[in-house]
């Protein structure tokens, strides 16, 4: 059997320097009274990192918005702070805070120019003419519109509309950046451009980036960090490759790709399958001894045809599918459980993958397997 | 029994050969039978008896009925007719002094309605201002002369100032309409924007919510200006003596003797109107 030490990452050791912290939400709920109480916000607490490019995922309704909102400070929050380094802003309006925001509808001043929509914020703080006139010049070059500083907003495309809304909010040079699903509106090719766009921004600007999604992917390239969100609670903050790689619970592991859940035993550090195999696995806290469910991504096992050998799990193929990179492989545990396992695919003539119907054995990689908490 | 109900198979054959024939349509009130000539009655009961009075403005004869040549001869006697030009500088002045007030008062109670969180009686406050609008336009007057008849009695005061208000008042909710329909289709993420962007309150409505509701509040303005032009059953009422304006004046003419000066002076107030409309539909359907 195999027996393998799951590494354990230092992923959140840094999360004690509160020097570093640039926003940190401090138990905040928020709760909106209508004529029914909705709780969008769950006391929830996160510290986000200066120069850090955060991400808030999580699927609709979840509360992104609102937190956004809140940080902005369009909203109060019901309880708990929220504060900009060690100063609590909790209570300061929003043109006090120095944040500023790109809409999802991009906001953008139909009365003005694209430069004067750009100037907006600088006029507001009251620089002087030459220094507006500067700061815009180079948001312009910043993100490619020299020749477009005249247009009409409603003259100009999506794509570009959307820079210069970027523009806008970064020219006062804010501490910290809030992106509402700033691509949600943007054709796929746009989109992927826009992606690179705004982590070449970031990364020049030196800004804070706090950025809502809920599209996994678009978090997982674009992100130092991840807070994973479900009705009003985040459930993991950490790097792209921990939240994925070991998702704490089945709700972040089931949103973030693709998942095989399966039962297995508990004892001291090491589970048993029910289908068969053991592993040594990093056993996250509260946790005990027991029936636990256990995670293992369809790219994290490989699978042949042929009886199970030692160290294998036997099953039997369901179904075979073909989609260009890669083949996946449906399979049914001796347990009766489903498994999907993706194999990259070999130019033709290699190993050909399983048959359907076909006896098969699966080799779950080392590491590969994850306890969830639930 | 069963062969009559049956249809035959020719009978079933015929509408299938002819009706793909015709492309099939979206529901339309133009297949309406009538539809077209009821239409076309309105437009002519409408707009005939305009195209009368206006061609009569035009009569070189005395007559409102025996036509004898062009000529421009009316509207110069108009114009001449001191009576004329009392009334029309009143009208005028009145018109601007109760749009001006009427559209200033409306854009407050468009952003009140439209730019605040929901409040207790919001719904009864839009009522309210729209109810003017319901009220046959007698009651009002009628209500109006008997308080400022009492008021008049009391100060022995007769200026301009009734007319302005009851001209005012019946004038906001005119005025309300076009600036709220403004108001609703603006995009409020715009004005969240503003403050995001460091503007105060007041800087957020100066350069944002103002530029952006502008074209409201002249729609507004210019309405309320030619609902304050042709209003004659309040101003009857309303009015002291020797504050004629142009439509009472007419009204008093045509008591007495009918002139063709009457259609001259109609016709200027129409082009007036045609103007200002054709302006207020231009502003309010521009831009979005
Ligand atoms: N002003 C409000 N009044 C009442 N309920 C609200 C208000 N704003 C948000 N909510 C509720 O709070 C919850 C969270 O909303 P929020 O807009 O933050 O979700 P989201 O994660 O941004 O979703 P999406 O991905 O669809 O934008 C939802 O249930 C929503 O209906
Ligand atoms: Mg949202």
């Amino acid at each position: 059997m195999t027996s393998q030490t799951a590494h354990a990452e230092p992923a959140e050791a840094a999360i004690a320097d509160t020097t570093a912290i640039a926003v940190d939400v401090d138990r905040v709920s928020k709760i909106f009274r209508g004529e029914t109480e909705v709780r969008a916000l769950d006391d929830v607490s996160v510290g986000i990192r200066k120069n850090e490019f955060f991400t808030l995922l999580g699927p609709s309704g979840c509360g992104k918005t609102t937190l956004l909102r809140l940080i902005a400070g369009f909203e109060p929050p019901t309880m708990g702070a929220i504060r900009l380094g060690t100063r609590d802003i909790s209570r300061l309006p929003p043109n006090q805070r120095p944040i500023n925001t790109v809409f999802q509808n991009y906001a953008l001043f139909p009365h003005m120019s694209v430069a004067q929509n750009i100037a907006f914020g600088l006029e507001m703080l009251g620089k002087p003419k030459a220094e507006v006139q500067r700061t815009v010049d180079e948001m312009l070059r910043l993100v490619r519109m020299e020749e477009l500083k005249n247009r009409r907003t409603s003259e100009i495309s999506g794509g570009q509309q959307q820079r210069v809304a970027l523009a806008r909010a970064l020219a006062p040079h804010p501490e910290v950046l809030l992106l509402d699903e700033p691509l949600s509106a943007l054709d796929l090719k746009l989109r992927k451009d826009m992606q690179i766009e705004l982590k070449r921004l970031q990364h020049e600007t030196g800004i804070t980036f706090i950025f809502v999604t809920h599209d996994q992917e678009e978090a997982l390239t674009m992100s130092d960090r991840v807070a994973v969100m479900s009705a009003g609670k985040i459930l993991q903050v950490g790097r792209p490759r921990d939240i994925y790689e070991r998702p704490a619970e089945r709700f972040v592991a089931n949103f973030i790709g693709e998942s095989n859940f399966l039962d297995a035993t508990l004892s001291g550090g090491t589970v048993e399958l029910a289908a068969g195999g053991r592993f040594d696995v990093r056993v996250p806290e509260g946790v005990r001894d027991g029936a636990v469910s256990v995670l293992v991504r369809p790219e994290h096992a490989s699978v042949r045809s042929g009886e199970a050998a030692e160290g294998e799990t036997g099953a039997t193929v369901e179904n075979v599918v073909y989609s260009g990179e890669a083949t996946v492989v449906h399979l049914r545990l001796a347990t009766g459980e489903a498994m999907k396992i993706r194999l990259a695919n070999a130019p033709q003539g290699g190993e050909a993958p399983p048959q359907t119907g076909g006896a098969a054995a699966i080799r779950i990689a080392p590491g590969a397997v994850t306890v969830l908490k639930d | 029994m069963a062969e009559t109900t049956t249809p035959t198979p020719t009978e079933t054959a015929a509408p299938a050969l002819t009706a793909p024939r015709r492309e099939p349509r979206g529901y339309s009130v133009r297949s309406l039978p009538g539809f077209a000539v009821i239409a076309i009655f309105t437009f002519f009961a409408l707009y005939a008896p305009i195209l009368i009075l206006v061609t009569y403005s035009f009569n070189a004869g005395t007559s409102l009925a025996i036509w004898e040549g062009f000529s421009l001869r009316w509207y110069y006697q108009a114009a001449a007719n001191e009576a004329v030009q009392d009334a029309a500088i009143r009208s005028l002045y009145l018109a601007f002094c109760a749009a001006t007030i009427a559209t200033v008062a409306a854009t407050m109670a468009a952003l009140a309605t439209t730019r605040t969180r929901r409040f207790p009686g919001k719904t009864m406050i839009y009522a309210l201002i729209n109810q003017p609008l319901m009220i046959p336009e007698i009651v009002t007057a009628v209500a109006l002369l008997i308080v400022f008849a009492a008021i008049k009695v009391w100060t022995g005061h007769t200026s301009m100032i009734y007319l302005i208000a009851a001209h005012t008042a019946f004038c906001v909710p005119f005025a309300y309409l076009p600036i709220r329909a403004r108001l609703e289709t603006m995009d409020n993420t715009l004005e969240t924007a503003a403050q995001d962007l460091y503007a105060s309150r007041w800087l957020t409505f100066r350069r944002v919510t103002l530029p952006l509701m502008w074209p409201g509040i002249v729609a507004g303005l210019m309405l309320a200006f030619v609902i304050s032009l042709d209003d004659v059953v309040i101003t009857e009422f309303v009015k002291s003596a020797g504050q004629e304006t142009i439509p009472t004046y007419m009204l008093g003419q045509l008591r007495r003797v009918v002139t063709p000066e009457v259609n001259a002076i109609s016709t200027v107030i129409l082009m007036a109107g045609v103007i200002l409309v054709a302006l207020f539909f231009r502003l309010t359907s521009r831009r979005r």
